[in-house]
């Protein structure tokens, strides 16, 4: 039973019915349930892609890594982003296939355009690199109008909410390897927590009446 | 432990048929079951249990797994009626057994004396059509008091001075307080209000058969795991199906009221998950739908003798819709609150519940909560999950303050600080009833059965947009009491989005401009009665939930009390 409901098999399961009752009485255990899969799931960073070349993932990754640089502390290259985005495109993203198959040529051009000496996103710098992705965020970038440029641009905005996502989704479903993204947010890795939860609760004497005098106030 | 579960056949005449298993429909089914007839719950949605309750931001939010499906059920909106309405999402409501009540954030203030008689103590609001309800605070007090103990709520009794008067305290303690209720509670005193311990429809102590909070922090949007969240699945629907009387029956898309010669309801038509068409037919109808859906039913199964609407003579059904307006105002702080642990939200305020129209300029009135409701996705990411879903660049909902750049090394350094340091005070208000704010069929657009599309027709009126701005300046002054580092509130504008669904089927004693009396027995037809959102005749001032629990808990004793003496065969 224990092993049956690991928070990765909650993925797939039907509706078995767990009463009340029982969950009642087994809730410790169920949590423990699932913080061996959280175990389970950091040991299991997918090896293969499905989707991207490995041409292609390493343009992804490194589009990703401008998204959330690593510096002192992990980015989206620790969390295995591109993992994230390569099965997603074979799943619950399948279709935004054609925005990735068509967008990535189109930065590319963008790239040549800026920095004709070089052949691939990846080859520039990273001061390249964010030059030509300011010029596809629709917030930085004044509109250009035409259609190759929208292309880049709608695959940039995609990639950027999938990098995000995948950097920070429960470790459990299959990005933000290893909780990296949690650690640098702030969030810690556990699904159960007792308080005082902060800075601002850990000393708080417990709850005093308001004065019993008080009137309704009309402001 | 095995239930002996009842399956009735469609043909077999069951007591009643119940339209939904949410917040209402729940209780409705406990009710009717327990007291002794024979019931068939069809809800929608699919029957999920705790097991399936993951903390998958993709599945949950993004994909839709406990709510309504924008690709099977596709909405318009328009602000008047008339413009042609655009396809876009309007709303958001729980799709699955329990409903909305498995998902929500668990808000569970009662509605106070003022709300039942506005219309009396006020008198008429331009632009908007104020009434009172046929029933007061004092009717209703039981039925609150019975949800707080049989549904489970956490709270302390005189902890606010402007609470209405209660027969009973609550049956356990509230949950611990939050980072944020800190700051709130003493900022709020130091401003000489009166912050009071949230009530909460989770369970803060285990209490029959069900397990407290472990504070998981995945609260608003998902499934509780542990069953802590007092939904109707949780509760009510598991007491109805232990009467052995009840079958609960899930993915049964009702699209059709059948009604007969005679002026009576015969039975409910649904789709099943093969799409297959069956009619339930049964001795009284209890739509329970919710606030969007219990109309659209209403205005689908119009017949030869109601061609505008099943019950709908007076052409109100759909219309006098009021989302509760809800303004975000966001503080960061110097130390880690962490308010991403526990549940949503551990203190309130209802000092501002009654304004004076006179010296504030507008009608209304609100409470405030100090929350943290958001996920880590949520978080980063503005108009989550918008983006997602249809990558649509506009929206606002990040929680970054605003010249936040979205990628990068600042974008990633403000994340790493501000996530821990951030709370919401957020406030909930008046809407007024408008008659042009409704939900109708679109008539261009079908859903994936092909049956016409809600259209959301929506603008708020200029005194709910002003109220928001005044609680907004109250929320700026309580983080500045409270030496907030940042503080800045998300735009007041326009609602094109539905979450609150309340109105559309409203009650009264005149059946030229209500639904429903005060039994939620439609004016029009004697064995139809409707109890959710809907009913509503005012808004409250937000967390309509536990109101919407009470009137089913007292609908089902009217139902109950008509039906043995004869009243609706």
């Amino acid at each position: 039973m224990i092993q049956n409901l690991s928070r990765r098999n909650f993925l797939t399961r039907g509706s078995a019915a767990v009463s009340a009752v029982w969950l009642s009485g087994h809730w410790p255990a169920i949590v423990a349930a699932a913080e061996h899969a959280h175990q389970a799931a950091k040991s299991s960073a997918p090896l293969k892609f499905q989707f991207f070349t490995p041409e292609e993932a390493a343009e992804i990754d490194a589009i990703a890594a401008r998204i959330i640089p690593s510096d002192e502390t992990p980015g989206a290259r620790e969390a295995g982003v591109v993992y994230f985005i390569d099965r997603g495109l074979t799943t619950f993203a399948v279709d935004d296939q054609k925005t990735y198959r068509e967008g990535l040529p189109a930065l590319q051009a963008r790239v040549r355009e800026f920095f004709p000496s070089l052949e691939k996103f990846s080859a520039a710098t990273p001061e390249q690199q964010d030059q030509v992705l300011h010029s596809l965020d629709e917030r930085t970038a004044p509109a250009r109008r035409d259609s190759q440029s929208g292309g880049a641009s709608s695959f940039f905005h995609v990639v950027r909410i999938h990098t995000i996502v995948g950097f920070l989704i429960d470790p459990d479903s299959g990005g933000n390897h290893e909780g990296v993204g949690w650690k640098v947010i702030g969030r810690e890795p556990e699904h159960m927590f007792q308080p005082p939860f902060g800075y601002y609760d850990k000393d708080y004497a417990g709850w005093q009446p308001n004065p019993p005098s008080a009137e309704k106030t009309k402001a | 432990m095995k239930l002996d579960l009842p399956k009735y056949k469609t043909s077999d005449e069951v007591d009643f048929v119940i339209v939904g298993s949410g917040a209402a429909g729940g209780i409705m089914a406990k009710e009717l079951s327990t007291n002794g007839f024979r019931v068939v719950v069809l809800e929608q949605g699919p029957y999920l249990t705790e097991s399936d309750f993951v903390h998958d931001e993709v599945r949950v939010i993004g994909e839709d797994l406990l709510t309504n499906k924008p690709r099977l059920q596709p909405t318009s909106f328009r602000k008047t009626p008339n413009e042609k309405a655009k396809p876009q999402r309007a709303l958001v409501y729980g799709r699955l057994v329990g409903g909305t009540s498995v998902h929500f954030t668990a808000n569970f203030w009662r509605f106070h004396e003022i709300d039942f008689v506005e219309r009396s103590k006020i008198g008429p609001v331009p632009g908007a059509d104020l009434r009172d309800w046929p029933i007061t605070y004092a009717d209703l007090e039981p039925y609150y008091t019975k949800v707080e103990w049989e549904i489970g709520v956490s709270g302390l009794a005189g902890a606010s001075p402007f609470d209405p008067p209660r027969s009973k305290p609550y049956p356990m303690p509230p949950l611990p307080v939050k980072g944020s209720g800190v700051i709130f509670e003493r900022a709020a005193r130091k401003l000489g209000w009166h912050p009071f311990p949230a009530p909460m429809a989770i369970l803060s102590q285990p209490r029959a058969g069900r397990g407290a909070c472990i504070n998981c922090g995945f609260c608003l949007s998902f499934g509780c795991e542990v069953g802590a969240k007092s939904s109707s699945l949780a509760t009510s629907i598991r007491m109805a199906e232990k009467t052995g009387r009840c079958e609960i029956r899930p993915n049964s898309y009702v699209h059709r009221i059948e009604m007969d010669n005679n002026g009576r309801v015969t039975g409910a038509v649904y789709f099943d998950e093969q799409r297959n068409a069956h009619l339930q037919k049964a001795k009284a109808v209890v739509v329970c739908a919710n606030g969007a859906e219990t109309p659209r039913l209403l205005l689908l199964s119009a017949n030869k003798q109601f061609p505008n609407g099943l019950a709908n003579s007076s052409g109100v059904v759909g219309k006098y819709l009021m989302l509760n307006s809800g303004g975000v105002t966001e503080g960061v702080f110097e130390h880690p609150l962490n308010d991403y642990k526990g549940f949503a939200v551990s203190r309130v305020l209802h000092d501002f519940y009654e304004l004076d129209p006179q010296k504030v300029g507008f009608y209304g009135g609100g409470g405030l909560d100090a929350r943290f409701d958001q996920t880590p996705i949520g978080f980063a990411l503005e108009n989550w999950p918008g983006v997602w879903k249809d990558h649509s660049t506009s929206g606002d909902r990040s929680q970054l303050p605003p010249g936040t750049p979205r990628w990068g090394k600042v974008f990633k350094d403000a994340l790493a600080h501000n996530f821990s340091r951030t709370m919401e005070i957020f406030a909930h208000g008046t809407s007024l009833p408008v008659e042009t704010n409704s939900f109708s069929l679109d008539p261009d657009l079908k859903d994936a059965w092909g049956l016409p599309a809600l259209c959301l027709t929506y603008k708020d009126h200029p005194d709910d947009l002003k109220l928001w701005t005044w609680q907004n300046q109250r929320a700026h002054e309580l983080l500045d009491a409270a030496g907030a580092q940042k503080k800045w509130s998300h735009p007041v504008k326009e609602s094109e989005f539905a979450v609150h669904l309340l109105g559309t089927c409203r009650m009264g004693n005149d059946p030229k401009t209500s639904v429903i009396n005060s039994d939620h027995r439609t004016h029009d037809v004697k064995n139809l009665f409707l109890c959710d959102g809907s009913s509503l005749v005012t808004s409250g001032r937000g967390q309509p939930t536990m109101t919407i629990e009470a009137l089913a808990f007292r609908a089902a004793d009217r139902i109950t009390a008509l039906t043995k003496r004869g009243e609706i065969t």
